[in-house]
């Protein structure tokens, strides 16, 4: 809390568009930006000049492969926004690419900070004042609530369960460590050690596949994706602008992979979301349009994680809803009723949808936040972030979780290669432990101490 | 009531391990102190185990010395077999281990009491404080004294509402053989104080004549014994050994047969005891599958015959201890002379304490010892001593000391105690304490002395000799960082004699030392200047430097800490006024008082964010020290 060592977050919100912001603060901001930013100016000039901002390019430190172009500058304390050494890296402003920066910070030494910690950090160091400190503590316990019913939404998830079962064998692990020093003289087997080694040797292969995972991981990449799905004139484009107006602009607009496609990443509360708009889709045969295009349309179904399935609420009839349902087979869909602000000729007892139904006018915004709600809800609620290892949101926490249980585990296998006694081994044990706990919870002695006796016969 | 014609400055009750230092402390910081005990003859009585000191109960016994106490000094004078555990292991996990002669040690200790200047020792039971309105002003005894006082260390062990089991009997008893202390526990209850109940238990005593000692194997003390004192120079009692015995299969089938008579499987115990501690019926039902279970049959004294069995404690009925002690081989014709028993007894929830020992509910009351919930010799004299110190200093007028978990044992305990509560009897362990390499039984001088010596319970000339020995550590050091191998001839046989010839010339004997193969025992071959040093600062520079890395990094987490640790929450702290704090966390924070923001953080349900919107407010009311 008061730690004083140099932390790192994104600082602009997420779907600011063509710049992003990465802030680096503490001690280590000035060292940090030398390993990650080079630049003419620095190079030559002899590192950073305060307050100065300079051209160059970002690059990660773990494999030196450049990241972006960009600009850097360096604000030494006292004067900047924590009193601290702060840094700043812009570069473009695509999700994936203003986390990547960050993470090559982390890489660099920086931690991730909590919500608020800039702030936080402002106020303690006495930057800004009471007032200002109270709307940080709104602040700090709103996002505290949020991430809380975010972890908790994720506990049953696919992700957390891998996490609690590294925590299972290291606790066993350190227990039989723990046990070795605090009682020698009852009988625990020395040869116990060779266990606790298998079993970290398991725990690191676990680790590791985890780690390739995350980097490889499409959601990481582009996360979650929903599809647009209806016949022309439907309002997808609309609702896709609707979506992603006013309070939840376009993240990045790249351009997609496949030419009929058109993508844009939404920011729906800090998740980005693909929405793939199938608008592109057209037949040229303009008798069969509705058939070609659906069945083009079916041809992405597969790549999508949600399908938000429009029907024109002005029209009565709707031939093409069974055709879709059909081809949608297990792909999860809302349906989504549009032009809610004209009067509405659709029969509403077609639309049954198991995740429900909403309608919206891209016009008039009725419904939009309640589809964004309904969406956002979808990806965290029903954990299918989680279902397929990679979580979105806290993807870079849990990765730089990860980084350091690796390391911690490294590190034991080297101690114990050397022969190192076990309260050394116990550091890093717990040092793993300790990053696991943040995810899983903080291993009390209480926790360690239950293990111990229920594993051993121990006391006199 | 008859009020006694002097007014104490501090009065201690109990005259168990805790009391006896809490005593000696006032007494000897120049407070006029009394302690009452039960029995004069029940003084430092050691109740269960003939022993002192052991994995991090060592480590507080050279605590207590550090900061001025008598523990260490006692088992040294007293002490029968003398060994050092994990001596395989590095420093940090090593600790002294001492079988004491049982009547010696409370006769010595007796005696220092007795001779304190200051130090009025009484025969009393103490039925209730005395308080009016609000304010401690004494306690009440049941032969009909008032002693008026204005601090109060309440150190009753294991008699508050004692009682003691043996199978499906049971009588009141403070311990075998003693009186409890009725009606203090009560005063206590409605004075506001959660009074919970623990239990204990300790093995039979046997009798040595009737043991075929031939058929056990022995185990001697060191050679030479190693004191626990810093001041001890030398260990002059006679050393004598301790017998490993096991169990079988066949005293498990007898134990077995007796648990429908057992009070803890009968359900006539309703005190929970300790999972570290279990008697012998728990480990054979929980451990079925282990075919012997070991015993360190230990002598009580010099001048006995008793005989203790570790790790034989039990409330199984009469009968079925002797049928199971006699079906040991070596013990088939043995005798018990003292029954073994379970005791269940009253404890105060430490969380109603703040982390001076001083009660959160009334000021100026102090709790230590047992009554906390803790159990052992060790963990009680270390909260007696700090109890001790803290009522003295507040009769002096000045600051309370805290203990720190970065810096002692005795810091990690309180913590635990007052943040944590305690559910069963707490014991010390090393894995309790997260700055385990930094807290070694061998630098507890270096940790605790200077405290002491502030205090006013270190003497001028200990002080000195500390001084020197630090000062003679710090010139060391910078010795070995300024003296580089020069690789002459001799020097590089030296090298490839201990497998380093990879060393290049100007490596400094830092660097040396480092090595896992080369330690001053090495070195000195080639460095004459060791020959003059003094072992105690060998020992710790060789330790500093070869763990330096590791101490470094424990070292940079607790300066991470410090803030929250030195950060100040005022005692009438609203915590419903606080915005964004949960209900839940709120509920906890009024119920704990947390004295700091670093203990708020240890309490369990206290999040993150709670403790951060916390440190905004402090820093907001200006109570805490100020930024950097
Ligand atoms: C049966 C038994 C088994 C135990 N087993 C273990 C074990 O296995 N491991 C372990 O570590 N520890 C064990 N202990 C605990 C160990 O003895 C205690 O932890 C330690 O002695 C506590 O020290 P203390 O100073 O708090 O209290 P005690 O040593 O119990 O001393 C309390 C003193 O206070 C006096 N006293 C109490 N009430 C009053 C009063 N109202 N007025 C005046 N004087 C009073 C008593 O006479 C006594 O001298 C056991 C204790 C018992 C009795």
């Amino acid at each position: 809390m008061y730690v004083r060592d140099t932390i790192a977050a994104i600082a602009t919100p997420l779907g600011n568009g063509g710049i992003g912001i990465v802030r680096v603060s503490g001690p280590q901001a000035e060292q940090i930006g030398q390993v990650v930013f080079t630049g003419p100016g620095i190079v030559g000039g002899g590192g950073f000049e305060s307050h100065r901002l300079f051209y160059g390019r970002l690059r990660h430190p773990a494999d030196g492969r450049q990241l972006d172009e960009g600009m850097a500058v360096l604000m030494r304390a006292p004067r900047s926004y924590t009193r601290e050494d702060v840094l700043e890296l812009h570069c473009h402003g695509g999700y994936y690419l203003i986390r990547t920066v960050l993470e090559a910070c982390i890489a660099a030494g920086a931690r991730l900070a909590e919500p608020g910690e800039f702030t936080r950090r402002a106020f303690l160091n006495g930057r800004i004042d009471l007032v200002q400190a109270e709307s940080v503590m709104d602040l700090i316990a709103s996002r505290a609530e949020r991430s809380l019913q975010l972890a908790h939404a994720q506990r049953e998830g696919h992700l957390s369960r891998a996490f609690f079962a590294m925590k299972e064998p290291l606790l066993e692990a350190l227990a039989l460590v723990e046990a070795h020093v605090d009682f020698p003289e009852d009988e625990v087997d020395p040869t116990v050690f060779a266990v606790v080694e298998q079993q970290i040797a398991l725990v690191l292969s676990r680790v590791e596949q985890l780690l390739s995972s995350f980097s490889t991981g499409r959601v990481l990449r582009d996360g979650v994706s929903a599809l647009l799905l209806g016949r022309p004139n439907v309002g997808k484009s609309s609702l896709l602008n609707a979506l992603s107006g006013t309070d939840r602009a376009i993240v990045s607009d790249l351009p997609g992979t496949t030419r009929d496609l058109i993508e844009e990443t939404i920011s729906l509360d800090g998740l980005p979301v693909k929405v793939i708009d199938a608008a592109g889709i057209r037949s040229h045969h303009t008798d069969c349009i509705e058939e070609e295009g659906v069945r083009r349309a079916l041809d992405k179904v597969a790549e999508a994680d949600l399908v938000l399935l429009l029907l024109d609420g002005t029209t009565e009839q709707h031939d093409e809803l069974p055709a879709l349902t059909a081809g949608l087979g297990a792909v999860p869909y809302l349906l989504v009723v549009t032009k809610a602000d004209l009067p509405q000729r659709i029969n509403l007892s077609l639309l049954t949808a198991p995740l429900g139904v909403c309608h919206v006018s891209s016009r008039n915004r009725a419904g939009i936040d309640h589809l964004s709600r309904l969406i956002y809800d979808y990806f965290v609620q029903t954990n299918r972030l989680s279902s397929d290892e990679s979580a979105v949101i806290s993807s870079v926490r849990h990765r730089d979780i990860l980084l350091r249980v690796l390391q911690s585990l490294h590190d034991f296998t080297d101690s114990a290669a050397q022969g190192l006694p076990p309260e050394l081994l116990a550091l890093d044990l717990r040092a793993a432990l300790s990053a696991l706990g943040e995810i899983t919870g903080e291993t009390s002695t209480d926790d360690l101490l239950d293990v111990i006796f229920s594993s051993f016969c121990i006391g006199k | 009531m008859h009020s006694y014609e002097t007014t104490y400055e501090v009065i201690v009750v109990g005259a168990g391990h805790a009391g006896c230092e809490a005593a000696l402390a006032a007494a000897r910081m120049g407070c006029r102190t009394l302690l009452l005990n039960m029995s004069l003859d029940g003084m430092a009585v050691m109740s269960c185990n003939p022993s002192i000191g052991g994995l991090a109960k060592g480590h507080l016994v050279r605590e207590i010395d550090a900061l001025g106490g008598e523990m260490a000094k006692n088992i040294d004078a007293t002490g029968i077999q003398f060994r050092v555990l994990n001596t395989r292991k590095g420093p940090a996990v090593r600790a002294g281990r001492a079988q004491a002669d049982k009547q010696l040690y409370r006769l010595r200790m007796k005696r220092i009491l007795e001779q304190q200047a200051n130090l009025h020792v009484k025969q009393g039971e103490v039925t209730a404080l005395y308080l009016e309105g609000d304010e401690l002003r004494g306690v009440d005894t049941r032969s009909g004294i008032r002693f008026l006082g204005r601090t109060v260390v309440l150190t009753t062990g294991t008699f508050m509402r004692g009682l003691i089991h043996i199978g499906l009997i049971n009588y009141s008893g403070g311990r075998a053989g003693d009186l409890p202390s009725v009606g203090l526990s009560d005063q206590l209850k409605g004075l506001g104080f959660e009074v919970g109940r623990l239990k204990t238990g300790t093995p039979a005593r046997l009798d040595g004549r009737t043991i075929d000692f031939s058929r056990l194997e022995a185990q001697y003390s060191d050679d030479p014994p190693v004191p626990f004192s810093f001041s001890t120079e030398r260990i002059t009692m006679p050393q004598v050994p301790c017998y490993i015995a096991y169990t079988n299969p066949r005293t498990h089938e007898i134990i077995r047969s007796g648990l429908d008579r057992s009070p803890l499987y009968a359900g006539v115990i309703e005190g929970i005891g300790p999972r570290y501690c279990p008697s012998i019926e728990d480990k054979v039902v929980r451990f079925p599958d282990k075919e012997r279970h070991q015993t360190f049959i230990e002598p009580e004294g010099l001048d006995t015959v008793e005989y203790y069995p570790s790790g034989m404690s039990t409330s199984l009925p009469i009968d079925i201890q002797i049928a199971f002690y006699r079906s040991m081989a070596g013990l088939e014709q043995v005798e018990i002379m003292r029954p073994a028993y379970g005791i269940e007894y009253d404890y105060v929830n430490p969380v109603q304490l703040h982390a001076t020992l001083e009660t959160k509910l009334i000021a100026n009351l102090f709790h230590a010892g047992q009554i906390n919930g803790t159990s052992g010799y060790e963990e009680a004299a270390g909260q007696g001593i700090l109890a001790g110190i803290n009522a003295a200093l507040k009769v002096l007028g000045r600051q309370p000391i805290m203990l720190g978990r970065h810096e002692s044992y005795i810091g990690v305990m309180v913590d635990d105690l007052v943040t944590l509560g305690t559910k069963e009897p707490y014991r010390m362990f090393t894995s309790r304490a997260e700055y385990r390499l930094l807290l070694r039984e061998d630098n507890a001088d270096i940790r605790l002395r200077e405290i002491g010596y502030r205090v006013g319970l270190v003497d001028e000339a200990t002080y000195a000799g500390f001084c020197h020995k630090r000062q003679q550590i710090q010139e060391e050091l910078g010795r070995v960082r300024a003296t580089r191998l020069s690789l002459d001839d001799d020097q590089r046989q030296w090298c490839s004699r201990y497998g380093c010839s990879d060393l290049q010339k100007g490596t400094s004997f830092e660097h040396l030392l480092r090595r896992p193969e080369i330690g001053y025992e090495q070195l000195q071959e080639i460095d004459p200047q060791v020959v003059g040093l003094n072992a105690a600062v060998r020992e710790q520079v060789e330790i500093q430097v070869k763990y330096q890395g590791y101490i470094e990094r424990q070292l940079e987490q607790i300066e991470r800490m410090r803030k929250q640790e030195e950060a100040r929450i005022p005692a009438d702290m609203e915590y419903r006024a606080i915005p964004g704090l949960t209900s839940e966390v709120r509920e906890k924070l009024e119920r704990f008082r947390p004295d700091t923001l670093g203990q708020a953080a240890r309490i369990q349900g206290v999040t993150p964010a709670a403790v951060a919107i916390l440190a905004v407010v402090l820093k907001g009311k200006g109570e805490q020290c100020s930024e950097p």
